[in-house]
């Protein structure tokens, strides 16, 4: 599988990355030949193989259902660009 | 009086503690050690005051008698891992100016033992790359140069590469360093120094900005292979913030030290003979065997299959977390906004991703959303995901019939900076002999063992079962004793 400038386009709208199209052409050769690269998978029969979930067994823990943060608002917002009235603020969404 | 800056962690604590110098002396020594190294871009930020007042605490305890683990000795903390009240980017500058207000577990411990933080070290962004020329903050120059006076700055390896230059300049005993394919034990190879990444969650992720999830491990970086297992007792441990932590107790693998390998098997998996390498490496090899027959162990040739597979499989599946990881920062919560005149919430999402992450971690997002896209999941990730269980299933094997495999750590010894960085293929070649032990989540483990012909390091790699960092540490110390390698870079800065 390769990609074409237009599926560069599409991957780079999905991953919200801003690029020119002068931008998406150069990408074009570069993500192919990584993907070439990665393709050698094919090679290996993996029939029957389960995917990898947990590289050291280990069981996911229950904890109990108690607060055990909160109250932090400021530091919350702290490094926010803009914080408004206790809010995070972003540009108007809804006219 | 000795110069505090040739001395290692174990020989500060112990001196501090034997009354041969105060804190605040080793601290001023490490702080003007820093100070006059700029040249090598290490630090992004410099934290004298850090280490300063961990260091007056120390002498103030020291005059009760109180010590704790880490008494007196200032360490560089890698930009990675966030720091309360300290600038924390990930060499990025999508994180310029974030300032945590939460330190990361793996700090707090390192802090609670008694450490200081000397600075924020510069590292490849995102800890993507294994050169350190991927970071906002200009390249990290290793202290290191060839012998044929030419001068060409080198690499330091990376995405650890301010930590390996920094301790290998003796500007910092010793330093944190993160693992997710080789950034600990590649740097540390480059420079001369010992670097683990201990088994997949020995130490807590919390408050490490993360790259890939089921790879990223922190470890230490030292001058030596002591030094690596008092950091990693300081470092590890249960924590209940991170889900994958482990929870078992941590061993004293300070006081389990010994390079008797009496009894023990060593692996040789012949399929890390690959083509091309170099004959020095290969030499190196052939005489870190000798070094482990010498200390009694005896040695055993295995096979692990699928390690040819193992850089694509990963080149599928970190990229993959990556871009799963790096969609937080869209300019609302924290870092970079980049606000288009008259833009909308979309354009300042694209704008501020385009402008605020750099160029290979752009690259490793993309590739990391096409391959889990709709229509071609399967075909890549899923299909990453059991070669990655192959190749876990190979070093079970290889246990049936050895307790450590003994590989070198890279392909090569340092390359000049700008060697590699249009060819990205290249550039991840770097990580072949380090990404099968992080996609199993084993121990594994880079100790100095030989010079090539141009007066570089080189390093030998251990890799251990899970959860036997000591096997890791004790035949890296067997190594260590034989290699005698005392060779440390003159220094230019």
């Amino acid at each position: 599988m390769s990609v074409d400038a237009a599926t560069v386009r599409k991957i780079a709208n999905l991953a919200r990355i801003a690029v020119s199209d002068a931008e998406a052409d150069a990408l074009v050769p570069e993500l192919n030949t990584i993907l070439g690269f990665v393709e050698q998978l094919g090679e290996v029969d993996t029939s029957g193989v389960a995917p990898l979930s947990a590289v050291i067994p280990n069981h996911l823990r229950m904890r109990e259902d108690v607060v055990t943060d909160g109250g932090i608002r400021d530091a919350v917002l702290a490094n926010a660009p803009q914080a408004e009235h206790g809010f995070f603020a972003v540009p108007k969404v809804i006219e | 009086m000795t110069n505090l800056t040739d001395l290692g962690v174990a020989a500060l604590r112990d001196g501090f503690r034997k009354g041969d110098f105060s804190a605040r002396e080793v601290a001023d020594a490490f702080n003007a050690a820093v100070a006059s190294a700029k040249a090598l871009n290490a630090f992004i930020v410099d934290t004298p005051d850090h280490a300063i007042a961990a260091a007056e605490a120390a002498d103030r305890a020291r005059a009760s008698g109180e010590f704790a683990a880490l008494s007196g000795v200032p360490l560089g903390i890698k930009d990675l891992f966030c720091t309360a009240g300290v600038q924390t980017t990930a060499a990025s500058h999508i994180l310029e100016g974030f300032t945590p207000t939460y330190e990361s577990t793996v700090t707090a411990k390192l802090f609670a033992a008694g450490a200081g933080m000397l600075g924020k070290l510069n590292m490849d962004q995102f800890a993507m790359g294994s050169s350190n020329e991927t970071s906002a903050f200009g390249n990290v120059v290793s202290p290191w140069r060839r012998s044929d006076g030419g001068n060409a700055p080198l690499a330091p390896g990376g995405s650890s590469g301010g930590s390996s230059a920094a301790v290998a300049a003796r500007i910092a005993p010793g330093a944190t360093g993160t693992d997710t394919g080789g950034s600990i034990r590649q740097p540390a190879a480059f420079t001369g120094i010992s670097g683990i990444k201990p088994t997949y969650g020995r130490c807590s992720r919390w408050g490490i900005v993360a790259f890939a999830s089921s790879l990223d491990q922190a470890g230490p970086m030292a001058r030596d292979v002591r030094d690596c297992a008092i950091l990693l007792e300081a470092m590890s441990g249960f924590d209940p913030k991170d889900s994958t932590s482990l929870d078992v107790s941590v061993p004293r693998w300070e006081a389990g030290l010994s390079g008797d390998l009496t009894g023990k098997r060593i692996g040789i998996p012949k399929e890390y003979r690959v083509e091309g390498m170099p004959s020095e490496i290969e030499a190196l090899w052939d005489k870190g065997i000798a070094f482990m027959r010498d200390a009694g162990a005896e040695i055993v040739e295995v096979s692990l299959p699928h390690t040819r597979y193992a850089l694509p499989a990963y080149y599928i599946i970190a990229p993959a977390e990556a871009s799963s990881n790096l969609a937080r920062y869209d300019g609302v919560r924290y870092g970079l906004r980049d606000l288009p005149d008259g833009g909308n919430l979309a354009d300042m999402y694209s704008a501020t991703r385009a402008d605020g992450f750099g160029k290979e971690v752009r690259r490793r997002i993309l590739i990391g959303t096409y391959v889990l896209s709709a229509g071609y999941y399967d075909a890549y990730y899923t299909k990453a995901q059991q070669v990655r269980t192959l190749i876990a299933r190979d070093f079970e094997q290889a246990w049936q019939s050895c307790d450590l495999l003994l590989t070198p750590t890279a392909p090569s010894a340092a390359f000049a900076l700008g060697e590699k960085t249009a060819d990205p293929l290249a550039m991840y070649l770097n990580d072949v002999f380090t990404v099968p032990a992080s996609l199993a989540g084993l121990p594994a483990m880079s100790v100095p063992a030989g010079l090539d012909g141009q007066g570089l390091p080189l390093g030998l790699q251990l890799i251990g079962r899970p959860l036997d960092e000591q096997g890791v540490l004790n035949a890296g110390l067997a190594i260590e004793e034989r290699a005698g390698f005392s060779a440390r870079p003159g220094q230019w800065w």
